[in-house]
């Protein structure tokens, strides 16, 4: 079912998922969001996983984000085996491994834009001198060395949203994963937070990006297209679109 | 792998603060109940120390080294044992054996006194006063003295002189500006001529020993008061010869007045005395138990400012749910989120401790201009109420602190 066999390549993928299944448990009754979805992702790909809401992209997102753990199955991240970490080791990983950016930004609305970017830098434990230097040239990355001092109420929603991607970028992550980073903006916007991703991707970063906007999406290398907690062998968007009633 | 809680106490303090000072109604709220609760804890233990201090104050205005012999004697499973009727057992017989040198040599001097509540009148003023009939040897044994005129003597006290010492603040009262030497008062229809005045007393308060009015026993006895015994006093102050010989005077005196009294048994005596470190002990215990009950009452009220910050900090939880489960995405562990959210309350605890104490500490000097009650703050007890303010927020912060803590950050990242 996956796009190609984990066990014919050498170097560890980004992601690997073999098998992986999440059931969710309200009282007597079992629901699964995933059943059995192997994925992997290489270094340097573009990914966009889509879907329709319920269909278990949700899900995906949250364990390939290590924010849950799969009830069965493996998944490898970068190599490590992370399906069975505890809450401690989960923290660790999605500091180190994982860039998140967010639909609602999740900016720290008190504190100014350098502040939220060297966020996970602290957490990592960084010296403050330097949490301030690589924040303020994440910030320069996403072309807003200018606004490191404004507060997220007082930049615009792309604007924002690139503060989070740079927040996203400056503890070097392995991927940057982002959940409909596009939700919340308006065209232009769209446009130049996509671009943004493209440059990184060009730059050799691994970008997952979870939509279900088909144009979005259209512009990833690949779209892993989730189903009733499934993957859906597709190789183009365009097939993909076509086989998928939206 | 990543060590991951390598986050400093200086990262977790300036999250900390920054949290505080961007909710500032809030945090001011949840600092409220603390600073009310730490103000009453400063004041009531204040107020308690003030009044024992106050009733020390009043004892030692007795004089120093001074033993007080009084009628009738109380035991731990009869209460007051007393003579027949009202009648004293103590007399002014008992008071001069007292000062036996022979007998009795370390007692230095000795007063009996008797003490009644008067109202003396002088031309259009009255005055309600307390009337003490005693001996020359009172100003010894009381070690007071007088400013101007003279105290009683000797031949006043053989005469039954119709004569008065008067103590400043009843002269003021009486006389206002006028010299009260020489001028007559009146109390009952018996005229009195004002031969001195006492020295005042230094102390902060007005106290009872600047306003009262002495005569000889004699003369209030035979002409002021009388009584069905005209000998019996209602105590016998008695001076030791010094610190060291205060027991060896309590000795003498407890022996002497046993014997004279036909008593065998020391527990059946008729009389008692104590020291001036018994009576502040028994007066302090009154003030004891009230300052504990106070305490406690303030106690209760800092709970109830726990409360209030353990439930402004689940508030705090929910209203920042989202932000707890951006911090957990990007890296923070639990335990971090907990220990953020303990020194979080914390701070608020040391603040309203503060606050508490600054409050509490302006109460102790406003309160004693409008009442007669002193207010006392030590160091001591200002920082233990600050650490307990702390204290509290770190106890009832846990609950809120460990519930952020245990927040899966998917479902504080979805919640709106």
């Amino acid at each position: 079912m996956s796009p190609s066999n984990p066990d014919e390549l050498d170097t560890p993928a980004v992601i690997e998922l073999v098998d992986v299944t999440k059931i969710y448990s309200t009282g007597q009754l079992e629901v699964a969001a995933l059943r059995g979805v192997s994925i992997r992702i290489e270094e340097n790909e573009f990914v966009a996983i889509t879907g329709p809401s319920g269909s278990g992209k949700s899900t995906l997102m949250q364990i390939l984000g290590c924010l849950d753990v799969p009830t069965a199955g493996t998944f490898r991240l970068s190599g490590h085996d992370v399906s069975s970490f505890d809450e401690d080791q989960l923290a660790d990983v999605r500091n180190l491994f994982i860039g998140f950016v967010f639909q609602q930004f999740n900016l720290l609305a008190y504190m100014s834009a350098w502040r939220n970017v060297e966020l996970p830098l602290m957490y990592s434990g960084v010296h403050p001198a330097e949490r301030r230097e690589r924040a303020l040239a994440a910030l320069d990355k996403v072309g807003l060395a200018d606004r490191a001092r404004h507060k997220p109420g007082e930049l615009s929603g792309g604007q924002q949203q690139r503060v989070a991607v740079a927040r996203a970028l400056d503890t070097e992550p392995a991927m940057i994963l982002a959940d409909e980073p596009t939700g919340n903006l308006d065209s232009t916007s769209t446009a130049d937070v996509l671009d943004l991703f493209h440059e990184l991707n060009r730059e050799g970063r691994t970008i997952v990006l979870i939509t279900h906007e088909h144009d979005i999406a259209a512009r990833a290398q690949r779209i892993i297209n989730i189903r009733d907690g499934n993957v859906w062998p597709l190789a183009t968007a365009d097939t993909a679109w076509a086989r998928v009633p939206s | 792998m990543g060590t991951g809680a390598v986050v400093t106490w200086r990262d977790t303090f300036r999250t900390a603060t920054e949290a505080v000072r961007t909710h500032r109604l809030r945090s001011a709220l949840t600092m409220l109940g603390i600073l009310i609760g730490i103000t009453a804890v400063v004041l009531t233990v204040g107020l308690g120390q003030g009044a024992k201090a106050k009733v020390r104050d009043q004892i030692n205005e007795l004089g120093t080294n001074v033993l007080v012999v009084s009628p009738g004697s109380t035991t731990s499973s009869t209460g007051s044992r007393g003579g027949f009727g009202s009648a004293s057992t103590l007399t002014t017989q008992d008071a001069a054996a007292l000062g036996d040198k022979q007998a009795a040599p370390d007692i230095t001097a000795v007063a009996p006194a008797s003490t009644t509540s008067v109202s003396l009148v002088y031309g259009t003023t009255n005055w309600t006063t307390t009337l003490t009939g005693t001996t020359p040897g009172w100003k010894d044994v009381r070690s007071r003295g007088v400013t101007t005129g003279r105290f009683i003597t000797a031949a006043d006290q053989k005469s039954a002189a119709p004569v008065v010492v008067l103590g400043p603040d009843t002269v003021s009262q009486l006389f206002n500006s006028v010299d009260p030497i020489g001028k007559m008062v009146t109390y009952n229809g018996v005229q009195l001529q004002v031969i001195g005045v006492l020295t005042p007393l230094s102390s902060n308060e007005a106290t009872s020993n600047n306003d009262l009015a002495i005569v000889p026993i004699s003369t209030y006895a035979q002409k002021l008061v009388g009584g069905s015994n005209r000998d019996s006093v209602s105590s016998i102050y008695v001076k030791a010869t010094s610190a060291g010989t205060l027991s060896a005077a309590y000795q003498e005196a407890d022996t002497l007045l046993l014997n004279r009294h036909k008593i065998t048994t020391a527990t059946s005596a008729d009389f008692s005395i104590a020291t001036q470190q018994s009576i502040l002990t028994a007066a302090t215990s009154v003030d004891n138990t009230l300052t504990v009950m106070l305490a406690g009452i303030a106690i209760i009220a800092l709970l109830v400012g726990g409360i209030g910050v353990m439930n402004i900090m689940l508030v705090s939880v929910t209203e920042r749910i989202r932000e707890i489960g951006l911090r957990k995405s990007l890296g923070a562990r639990p335990r971090l989120i907990r220990r953020q959210f303990l020194v979080e309350a914390s701070l608020l605890g040391l603040a309203g401790g503060v606050l508490g104490v600054t409050l509490g500490l302006l109460g102790a000097v406003l309160l004693p201009q409008f009442t007669d009650s002193r207010v006392i703050v030590s160091v001591p007890a200002s920082i233990g109420a600050i650490a307990m303010a702390m204290g509290i927020g770190v106890v009832f912060g846990v609950y809120p602190a460990t519930r952020a803590a245990r927040l899966a950050p998917i479902d504080a990242l979805r919640s709106e």
